[in-house]
């Protein structure tokens, strides 16, 4: 599955401006906890949490994530989408809570 | 390659400016074509030291020297200090504050991950004076 294949996910909105790069989705990571995140997230998942902030972004970035997906249906602050957007990683938001968010991109044949 | 040196400051309590000091280390070490493995622990061990210095130690210094053979980092604060390293070194040990915790840090999991992703770590710290914290990578020979 790449970042296009996810994007076709119904419950997935993409708050980033561009489209994403032609990146690989290796893995889905879920956690809300963000050292647990940066010593367990791997390079290349889809990273599914509703801790919105710019460190979120921030581990995001330094773990190589391919993208961010924050669940339940909340939208970060500006400044984590510009930040995101600065650093390449591709954000969503989605309208389903973490696990069956997870089950969803898990299903999209990782 | 010879030794390259950064150096950088860290503002204390800023918690939106946290992790400045590690993404520009990860962009400057991608530059000068480190192995992505040991870029990944650079960044993972310096990240947590960061976060460390924001939430416990007031900001402070960051120094970073990468040679052919090793990536060194050392920080330092001037914040309250580490009573009892030991028991701050074990998984699941915090003293972060609700304000960090609501941010989603304080799992005890900082310094744990330091010693973790790195090849060497050693902890100085004076309750009351600051702590430093020095670690280094160590870097395959290229082939």
């Amino acid at each position: 599955m790449t970042l296009s294949d996810l994007e076709q996910l119904p419950m997935l909105r993409r708050l980033t401006p561009e489209p994403p790069a032609p990146r690989p989705v290796e893995s889905v990571f879920c956690c809300d906890l963000l050292s647990l995140a940066m010593s367990r997230a791997r390079a290349g998942c889809a990273w599914v949490t509703v801790m919105a902030n710019l460190n979120t972004v921030a581990v995001a970035t330094l773990t190589d994530a391919a993208c961010l997906v924050f669940a339940e249906g909340i939208t970060p602050p500006e400044g984590c989408v510009t930040k995101a957007a600065e650093e390449g990683i591709a954000v969503y938001t989605s309208s389903l809570p973490v696990y069956e968010t997870a089950r969803a991109i898990d299903g999209g044949r990782l | 390659m010879s030794a390259v040196t950064y150096h950088f400051t860290v503002p204390g309590d800023d918690y939106s400016r946290a992790g400045e000091a590690s993404s520009q280390v990860k962009n400057r070490l991608k530059r000068l074509g480190l192995p992505a493995g040991e870029i990944r622990r650079v960044s993972i061990a310096l990240y947590e030291g960061e976060i460390n210095m924001v939430i416990h130690g007031g900001g402070g210094e960051i120094t970073v020297t990468v040679s052919p053979e090793r990536v060194e980092m050392e920080l330092t604060d001037h914040g309250k200090g580490i009573p009892d390293i030991a028991l701050a070194m074990q998984e699941g040990y915090s003293t972060a504050s609700p304000m960090a915790r609501s941010l989603g840090f304080g799992a005890g999991m900082g310094l744990p991950n330091m010693k973790k992703y790195t090849d060497e770590m050693a902890i100085d710290s004076t309750v009351g004076v600051g702590t430093t914290v020095r670690m280094a990578v160590h870097l395959a020979p290229a082939s």
